[in-house]
């Protein structure tokens, strides 16, 4: 594993293109794009103010960087440096930015939710969707991005709109049967869509492509609900994380529960594997969950973070023989995990300066090696001096490939290049 | 007895003393008479003596006398006198009486002390009991004090109980009232909640309405130059078609991804029931015959049988295409039924299996045991004669080979092989050369007919060459001199032609001028001359025979 030097961050906005040739990263209000694998400076802009969120657009062509104090969305295009775009919502506000699947449109949350704009770098139009719900997942798109999905609040209720993302025109309006619609997500395939109550209340429901619920689903009542759902790459398991530290999956024929895992403080099970960071410590809360990508073999593992009572450990979990298959357990609590988009392997950081990395074949700690040094470049965004011990990874992200991850601490970030294993 | 009263009268003897003694006291009370039975020592003569001169003294004896008479008449003595009247006293009645009265005495005196003894004997007995009758008052205070203790306890117990039973109570309620505080208070937070949310939408639409009012230069996308559609293509305008066209695309989504799934479903259901087909046949394949067992399957025999032979058919037509519920149903039943019969069979052989062990002699197995043995030693045995054959005839073959040429008769009968060998290897030969003769002649007709060709080639391009250019002229000048050019080749070429035809494989269009028809007899006969010459080999051909051949007609010489 080789590391490349530190460089300067702000904002743990480090993201790798879409086709993963390039590398941006933001340092206050100037935006860096470098080569993946070189990370030499490829472009350089200037915003007008501190950034607060990037995207790269689906064809690696666009960034959008959004600055929401100003209320402002710049585009910068790789092809041409000199193009530029600016989106002012003025006193609208804004929010959240984020593009649309076709790389052309930008959606804009106004400030309070008003409605989210979208504008189109191709004609004059621009388009509003009223009412969206402020939630903590509003918008979803279909993985081939041809449809999006809106949850929408009107007169106290919740509904669901499902438009084409081509041109824009409203498919689907439905109503929900929630309290309080917390989030959605599509699964991978496309035609089925998953919208979850609020934490007070345990409730999915499942929707089809065209509106029609197709199933509902309670696990118990009164209890605090679902924290987060993940669908697995194959479109068949949904695995829903709750806050009674279970994890619960159903499968796509039925949609009702296969199987439930528990994380219990103990593990009883000889045949899971425990992996202890050196000293051992307890504590507490809930759950994310994680769904590697499929290969030609079946999917076989997910992890999820028990938070509300082990925020240390990542629990891993064979899906083929449903089952507790390792647990790993750290030092500090898990800040974030990510599978690698090729293989089984699991990178988890803890806010130190070590990188995790577990695959079925054994597990390994990494420290990333600091230097103390003043780079002599003239561009002062690489300079850095950072002594050991500054760097606390709270993030990362794996390069499309999986032979790279980008490691984001606060104030810095660097690359992490893997040896290629040979692939089983 | 009655009350003895005391008499003042003189004692007579020792003996009256007692009496008297004994009479005095007499009225004493019982409790008294224990601790004076005790003082009951012989008396002194002494006080004897003094109280027994008290009763009779010298003045009344006759009195004294007719008194004891008395005394003892009555008490049924006989009396002292000699006779009823007289003063003679009988002695002899005198002492019998005195022996009466010591007997009689004694007699007292024993019972005197039987009783005292019982006196004492109930003495100790009264004591005895009233030391427990204390104890037991005692134990009784006690107890009764233990009681109302235990019953103060009881109580205050009871009135904690209470108390407790109240507490409880009173929390119940308080726990009732604050449940219905909480519902009432949530559905109050809820009518809030919606009352906020609406003030909310109210002010968010207030608010939208300004900000859309304003449309001010503030809210404005500046774009350098717009960018071009991803895909390339122009947008276009929304109608009805295009929605539509929406709906249907949407519907073909979900409509592939219910064929996929459906498909993955057919395959998987094919695959199981593949299995179960394979699952059932080798089930049946383990079952022993059905003619062994008449008894088990007499029941399930004609069901099974039907069954099987439906199945059969079905088998036979692809059942597992099929896939309604009776074909379904069918192979299912039929699979645990026979399940069900394995896994008796197995459960027989598993008791035939222990019944052997626990040394019950089963004939058959033992034979067939035996069997299995002999048949593997006579196995064995060929074996083993095989490969002792196999080593002599090796060992025969190696003598054969090896053997030098010692003795005359392996000599000859080398010879007789070699003969014959070489005999074959003769005729071999000849054929072979005969062959290879022939291969050469087919050779060099060959090349021959290849340089021909090549020259009759070069011949022809030739013609053809001055053909054109005649044309060329030809039409470039007269008609006359093309008719000239011409008709002399047309006749020639008609008629030769068929000569030509016959003889030549790549003809071409234009007519050669054409040797004699003997020429072409001459042809197949020039091998002979090929091989000197080849231009005149190909000249000799019923090539091109214009001018420039000039090998033509020196070789037409030569031919002739």
């Amino acid at each position: 594993m080789d590391f490349s030097e530190l460089f300067k961050l702000s904002g743990l906005l480090g993201r790798f293109s879409p086709d993963g040739k390039c590398l941006a990263s933001c340092v206050q209000f100037r935006l860096v794009v470098r080569d993946a694998s070189t990370l030499q400076v490829l472009q350089l802009y200037t915003c007008l103010d501190q950034i607060q969120y990037i995207e790269w657009s689906s064809d690696s062509l666009f960034i959008l960087c959004a600055m929401y104090k100003r209320g402002i969305v710049q585009v910068w295009s790789l092809e041409q440096p000199d193009w530029h775009c600016k989106i002012d919502e003025g006193s609208a506000g804004l929010v959240a930015s984020c593009w649309s699947p076709d790389g052309r449109h930008i959606l804009n949350t106004t400030e309070f939710h008003l409605r989210i704009t979208v504008w189109s770098l191709c004609t004059k139009s621009v388009s509003y969707i009223k009412y969206p719900k402020a939630c903590q997942q509003g918008i979803a798109f279909t993985k081939d991005g041809r449809y999006m999905a809106v949850a929408e609040r009107r007169d106290c209720k919740d509904f669901i709109s499902i438009f084409v993302c081509s041109d824009w025109q409203l498919l689907r309006h439905f109503d929900t049967e929630t309290q309080d619609l917390f989030g959605i997500e599509w699964a991978p395939n496309g035609c089925v869509l998953a919208a979850w109550d609020t934490c007070l209340e345990y409730k999915i429901l499942l929707y089809s492509l065209d509106g029609r619920l197709l199933s509902t689903y309670r696990a118990y009542e009164w209890s605090l609900g679902i924290k987060s759902i993940a669908w697995s790459p194959s479109s068949q398991f949904l695995a829903i994380g709750s806050y009674d530290e279970k994890v619960r999956i159903l499968n796509h024929v039925t949609w009702k529960k296969i199987t439930e895992f528990e994380h219990p403080a103990t593990i009883a099970n000889t045949k899971t594997i425990v992996y202890k960071e050196v000293e051992k410590s307890p504590s507490v809360e809930t759950e994310r969950l994680s769904l590697p990508p499929t290969r030609a073999l079946a999917s076989s593992l997910f992890s999820t973070h028990s938070k509300y009572n082990i925020p240390n450990a990542v629990w891993i979990w064979d899906i083929q023989k449903l089952k507790l298959f390792v647990v790993l357990e750290q030092l500090c609590a898990v800040q974030s995990f990510q599978w690698d988009p090729r293989q089984p392997r699991l990178a988890v950081c803890t806010g130190n300066s070590k990188v995790y990395l577990w695959s079925p074949a054994g597990c390994v700690a990494v420290q990333v090696p600091l230097e103390a040094r003043a780079q002599t470049n003239s561009c002062s965004l690489t300079n850095c001096s950072v002594s050991a011990g500054d760097f606390q990874i709270v993030s990362l992200s794996w390069h499309a490939s999986g032979d790279s991850m980008a490691l984001l601490g606060k104030d810095n970030f660097c690359m992490c290049y893997l040896e290629r294993e040979e692939i089983k | 007895m009655g009350d003895w009263k005391t008499i003042t009268v003189p004692v007579l003897s020792s003996d009256s003393k007692n009496i008297f003694q004994y009479t005095s006291e007499k009225k004493i009370s019982p409790s008294s008479m224990n601790s004076q039975v005790l003082r009951l020592p012989l008396p002194s003569s002494k006080t004897m003596h003094g109280f027994f001169s008290a009763f009779c003294t010298e003045e009344n004896i006759e009195q004294s006398i007719s008194y004891l008479d008395r005394e003892l008449t009555t008490l049924g003595f006989p009396s002292i006198y000699a006779e009823s009247k007289g003063k003679e006293l009988n002695l002899i009645s005198i002492i019998n009486c005195m022996n009466e009265l010591l007997v009689l005495q004694h007699k007292n005196l024993r019972a005197q002390e039987e009783i005292e003894l019982q006196h004492l004997k109930l003495g100790s007995d009264m004591e005895h009991l009233q030391n427990c009758y204390a104890k037991l008052k005692e134990q009784l205070e006690l107890s009764k004090r233990e009681i109302v203790g235990l019953q103060e306890r009881d109580r205050q117990l009871q009135s904690k109980n209470r108390n407790l039973h109240q507490l409880l109570k009173n929390e119940k309620d308080e726990v009732q009232k604050l449940q219905n505080i909480i519902s009432s208070r949530a559905t109050q937070y809820n009518h809030d909640m919606k009352r906020k949310e609406r003030e909310y939408n109210k002010l968010k639409e207030r608010l939208h309405q300004l900000v859309m009012n304003k449309k001010d230069k503030k809210i404005a996308m500046e774009v350098l130059n717009y960018v071009g559609r991803a895909d390339g293509k122009r947008g276009a305008w929304r109608t009805d078609k295009t929605e539509a066209r929406n709906e249907e695309e949407m519907y073909k989504v979900l409509l592939s991804d219910y064929e996929q799934r459906q498909k993955q479903l057919l395959v998987e259901n094919a695959e199981l029931k593949k299995v179960l087909q394979q699952m059932k046949k080798e089930i049946i394949s383990l079952l022993p015959p059905q003619k062994q067992k008449p008894k088990e399957r007499s029941e399930d025999g004609p069901v099974l049988s039907d069954l099987e032979e439906d199945i059969g058919e079905l088998n036979k037509e692809n059942m597992w295409e099929l896939s309604c519920e009776t074909v379904r149903e069918q192979l299912t039943n039929s699979i645990r039924k026979q399940w069900r019969m394995l896994k008796n069979h197995v459960e027989k052989l598993d008791n035939q299996v222990s019944r052997v062990r626990s040394g019950a002699l089963n004939e058959k197995d033992v034979i067939s045991r035996e069997d299995h043995e002999l048949e593997t030693e006579k196995l064995e045995l060929e074996i083993q004669q095989c490969k002792e054959m196999i080593r002599t005839q090796q060992q025969l073959l190696q003598q054969q080979l090896m053997s030098p040429c010692d003795d005359d008769t392996t000599l000859i009968l080398q010879d007789c092989y070699l003969l014959e060998e070489r005999e074959r290897l003769q005729e071999e030969w000849r054929l072979f050369r005969e062959q290879k003769k022939n291969f050469e002649k087919e050779r060099r007709s060959f090349t021959e007919a290849a340089i021909r060709l090549g020259l009759e080639r070069k011949a022809f391009e030739e013609d053809r060459g001055t053909w054109l250019k005649q044309q060329f002229l030809s039409m470039s000048t007269d008609c006359k001199h093309s008719e000239n050019v011409t008709a002399p080749s047309a006749f020639l070429g008609s008629s030769d032609q068929d000569n030509r035809l016959a003889i030549s494989t790549s003809q071409q269009r234009k007519p050669h001028h054409m040797l004699s028809v003997p020429v072409s007899a001459e042809s197949c006969q020039t091998t002979q001359y090929l091989t000197h010459n080849s231009s005149s080999a190909a000249s000799k051909t019923p090539a091109g025979d214009s001018k420039p051949n000039q090998g033509v007609e020196s070789d037409k010489e030569a031919v002739e």
